[in-house]
């Protein structure tokens, strides 16, 4: 699914081959999975929920066994060699999974030991620090907020300096400021050189933090791309004509111009291509002039992601059916 | 394969350990104090009635069986709470995903359970020198199956808090069969005082071998020769270590 050139060994950090998990009751949580992550990037694993996102941070994190397929993290098999991989690897997960009775400096304590880390506490009050969470170091989770306790799972994820972050479906239930803290704390350990990668099911969010997006659909990652490839490679535009007069059909003169009219004959729909030079606005322009069709609101926008996504899902359904 | 994570399963430890020392009031003085119940019932107010067994007087002569039973229930709560909890929390994730092998994660978790039961087991055995008048013929031996038996059954204790479900079934093997098996185990008689075919059957009851042993331990006799409560109490063991080894493989309640 990458481009050739691209599928370099040195610089992919983790590379999934034939990944997959049929769980007893025969559910097929996710079909074999190639994928391999770049050093360094952010990558987002986008689907809906029941996609296989989580399964598939979880069969590389040890918390679920494959039914096949390997994985190399910074090339030691996660089975084989798991301790040198799991060492590099830090997990947020999607549930609140925290001890509510232990405390943020324990819990950071225990996790940064657990990896095999020696105790650095000046390292640890750095990190609780920027993730506000030094004034409560001493305080039992139990008494913190929800944001709070999500914070703790991030620090207990960062307490071993992984150079790998996974965060699964990071900003589900957070308020804004954390959100905006949380892409901060991204940005950051990117420009340190951990690679992050993060699943969800916002589009924005893909769209805002990713170098490159995978889109997973019912355990198939569908397409692997460039963010921006995959704007340039969809970049469907769309001018929204409204008009004054609704229209019943479409006059001769505009028809085979890509041009689609609402079924209440308030709307025409005019798609181009966003790259191409001759956007074909000005034509279509004098040629609605030359019918008398005014209108009374134009409005442009740009395919987002989610209308690839919506795209490619129904591409996906259509396939199987 | 890189060499083990020391650093990781002496945090585990500790971690397991310094929630004890938090609830040191519960985990120690609970067993302490239904022990001393025990002997001032059994010991001091029954026994002072009752006859000797064999040479040893009846108060001096159930303390390797309270001792036992105590760390038995012990070793099987610890043990199975320390690995249900973070299973019933979620926070299991983080055992899994960290650096840690099977082996050093079991050291670790029943390595601490056992070290609970042990000091349990001691405080016990001290509590008991107030009752009742104590002479120990092999106090290294007294030490050996101390630790043999609470290692065996924190392993017990781990699978069945891999197997619970939930907090009843938790209880439920303590309660319905260590209890039961604790007290027909000979814990407050010799099994010489049963008759027929209540003697025979109690051979089949593997408690009778644990208390059998440190009894030999504390007095220099037992109910069956000292070799084969050691032999069956390293076979339970054995047993323990493999059910827990197929858990592990096949990733059962843990890992779906």
């Amino acid at each position: 699914m990458n481009a050739p050139g691209r599928r370099l060994r040195v610089t992919s950090i983790l590379s999934i081959q034939g990944l997959q998990k049929t769980y007893k009751s025969g559910v097929v949580a996710l079909h074999p999975t190639e994928l391999d992550v770049r050093k360094g990037e952010i990558f987002a694993l986008l689907g809906p929920n029941g996609a296989g996102k989580t399964t598939l941070i979880s069969l590389v994190c040890g918390l679920v066994m494959p039914t096949g397929g390997t994985v190399a993290v910074a090339g030691h098999d996660h089975v084989k060699d798991f301790r040198a991989a799991r060492r590099l690897i830090g997990l947020v997960p999607q549930e609140m999974n925290v001890d509510i009775f232990t405390t943020p400096m324990r819990a950071v304590r225990l996790t940064r030991g657990l990896f095999g880390k020696k105790r650095d506490d000046a390292y640890l009050e750095q990190l609780l620090k920027d993730l506000s969470l030094w004034d409560k170091r001493d305080a039992k989770l139990i008494e913190l907020s929800g944001g709070m306790k999500r914070r703790v799972l991030i620090a207990k994820a960062l307490s071993h300096e992984p150079d790998i972050l996974f965060l699964d479906e990071p900003t589900a239930g957070v308020d804004v400021e954390l959100r905006r803290d949380m892409w901060g704390i991204v940005r950051r350990l990117r420009d340190r050189g951990v690679t992050i990668i993060l699943t969800t099911h916002y589009i924005e969010e893909a769209e805002e933090m990713a170098d490159r997006v995978g889109v997973i659909n019912k355990g198939r990652l569908l397409l692997v791309d460039e963010k921006d490839n995959l704007m340039a490679r969809m970049g469907k535009r769309q001018l929204i004509v409204t008009l004054q007069q609704p229209l019943t059909v479409l006059p001769v003169s505009l028809a085979d111009r890509g041009l689609s009219l609402s079924a209440d004959g308030q709307k025409l729909t005019y798609s181009f291509d966003g790259n191409a030079e001759e956007t074909g606005i000005p034509a279509l322009m004098t040629a609605m002039q030359a019918e008398n069709i005014t209108f009374s609101d134009l409005d442009a926008r740009r395919s987002s992601l989610e209308d690839i996504f919506v795209d490619l899902v129904a591409e996906d359904r259509s396939k199987a059916a | 394969m890189t060499g083990l994570n020391f650093i990781g399963m002496w945090t585990l430890y500790k971690h397991e350990m310094a929630r004890a020392i938090r609830t040191a009031g519960q985990s120690i003085v609970a067993p302490v104090m239904t022990t001393a119940l025990y002997f001032v019932v059994f010991g001091t107010a029954i026994g002072s009635r009752m006859a000797t067994v064999g040479t040893v007087e009846y108060g001096a002569f159930i303390v390797p069986g309270l001792i036992m039973m105590s760390v038995l229930t012990q070793s099987i709560s610890n043990a199975s709470l320390s690995i249900y909890f973070p299973k019933f929390t979620g926070t299991i994730y983080e055992m899994l995903s960290a650096p840690l092998g099977y082996g050093e994660s079991l050291a670790a978790y029943v390595g601490a359970a056992a070290t609970k039961s042990v000091v349990i087991g001691l405080i016990i055995l001290a509590t008991a020198f107030f009752f009742v008048d104590l002479h120990i013929v092999h106090p290294l031996a007294v030490l050996g199956f101390l630790v043999l038996t609470s290692v065996t059954f924190s392993l017990m204790g781990f699978i069945i808090g891999v197997w619970a479900g939930n907090f009843e079934q938790l209880g439920f093997v303590p309660m319905l069969v260590v209890t039961p098996l604790t007290f027909l185990g000979g814990a407050f008689y010799s099994v010489d005082m049963l008759p027929e075919p209540w003697r025979t059957v109690t051979l089949f009851n593997p408690v009778v071998y644990l208390i059998s042993g440190f009894r030999w331990a504390f007095f220099g006799h037992g109910d069956v020769p000292v070799l084969l409560s050691l032999g069956m109490t390293l076979l339970f063991m054995a047993a323990g270590i493999a059910a827990i080894a197929w858990i592990f493989r096949t990733g059962y309640r843990i890992k779906p």
